[in-house]
């Protein structure tokens, strides 16, 4: 009897607390290893092939940013990839509804309503909007707020590299409306 | 002495406050958990699913295990994040799935004339039941699945209209 006791009680409080983690990870934050280098400069610096799973970088993500959508240039976001969406993908807004972007393959778009433009901030290794095109908001899953692991590299992050992002986006807004010109003098 | 005992109540008391109140945060957390997970009422209007679904407004069960496990295909009713504004959701009926060729009218009021597509891959192809009064996939294109919250399976209200979809 003292057996089945103890099994149904620590069953209990396995689901209690899974049920409690899931709430606070889908509601508030949670954390997320990074996988790949196409985010090298900010997640990842560092990446041998050999110590990958060691590396890894973890990072905070936080969910309250789900109640309103409402995001800024430079916010580093986890969305699930518009192609596969069991995969998550985590990359940094470049551009929000009603900016110029221009690209390789489109030559100047404005992003529509509801959706941002999102690049990885290793342009070489990256799979983003610069391949699949604007995706809609709905497909943001989270903020990333801090990097957690390894530990000689915690901190908030995104104050640090606002300034370059602030020209980044100067220089891809000059190029769009560049590229928009060109495109009406050739008509 | 007396202020002893003073606290040794308190302490009980703060004990029963303590354990009242992870009981409901536990029950909330079971209510988040069925809500986004399993299923979920959800009221929806409008006139773009009309024959469907009343254009006052009807109370669905909608159930979010399906998108998880990939169990969708054409024909079933789901709900959508819009596309355009994140904070909107919209019920639409699946036309394709990826792979597929789909073949729509472009302008229904005004001509007859036909485009055919192929789903990309990930994107399912979705349409309202009324075609003279729904933005979908014809204006926005392929939706990503990424998008797709539940699969709609009864409606609840009103309750002449109960039933499976």
């Amino acid at each position: 009897m003292g057996t089945v006791n103890f099994i149904w009680n620590l069953t209990k409080n396995y689901f209690t607390f899974g049920l409690i983690g899931l709430t606070v990870s889908d509601r508030y934050a949670s954390i997320v290893p990074v996988g790949g280098i196409s985010m090298s400069p900010t997640f990842n610096p560092h990446d041998d092939s050999s110590m990958r799973a060691l590396t890894r970088d973890f990072v905070v993500v936080e969910k309250l940013c789900l109640e309103k959508f409402k995001f800024s240039l430079g916010d580093v976001v986890v969305f699930s990839s518009p192609t596969n969406h069991k995969e998550k993908n985590i990359k940094r807004i470049t551009a929000l509804p009603g900016d110029l972007v221009s690209t390789p393959h489109y030559d100047a778009v404005v992003i529509p309503e509801g959706h941002c433009w999102v690049e990885g901030d290793n342009q070489a290794w990256s799979l983003d909007s610069r391949s699949f095109g604007p995706i809609p908001l709905g497909l943001v899953r989270g903020r990333v707020t801090h990097v957690v692991w390894p530990p000689h590299r915690v901190a908030p992050f995104r104050q640090t590299l606002n300034c370059y992002l602030a020209i980044c986006y100067i220089l891809v807004t000059v190029h769009g409306f560049v590229a928009l010109e060109q495109r009406t003098f050739r008509k | 002495m007396r202020l002893f005992q003073y606290l040794s109540q308190w302490k009980s008391k703060a004990k029963d406050g303590i354990q009242q109140s992870l009981l409901i945060a536990k029950f909330l957390c079971l209510l988040h958990v069925t809500n986004n997970y399993v299923f979920s009422p959800v009221m929806v209007y409008g006139p773009s699913m009309l024959p469907t679904l009343n254009l006052t407004g009807d109370v669905l069960l909608v159930e979010h295990l399906s998108p998880l496990l990939d169990k969708l295909g054409p024909g079933d009713v789901i709900l959508v994040r819009s596309p355009d504004n994140p904070r909107k959701t919209v019920t639409k009926r699946i036309i394709g799935m990826e792979g597929d060729t789909v073949t729509f009218l472009a302008d229904p009021s005004r001509s007859d004339r036909y485009i055919s597509l192929k789903v990309p891959k990930g994107h399912v192809w979705i349409q309202g039941d009324n075609i003279f009064a729904s933005k979908d996939s014809r204006q926005l294109g392929p939706i990503p699945c990424g998008l797709i919250l539940g699969k709609v399976l009864y409606r609840v209200w009103p309750p002449e209209g109960f039933g499976s979809l």
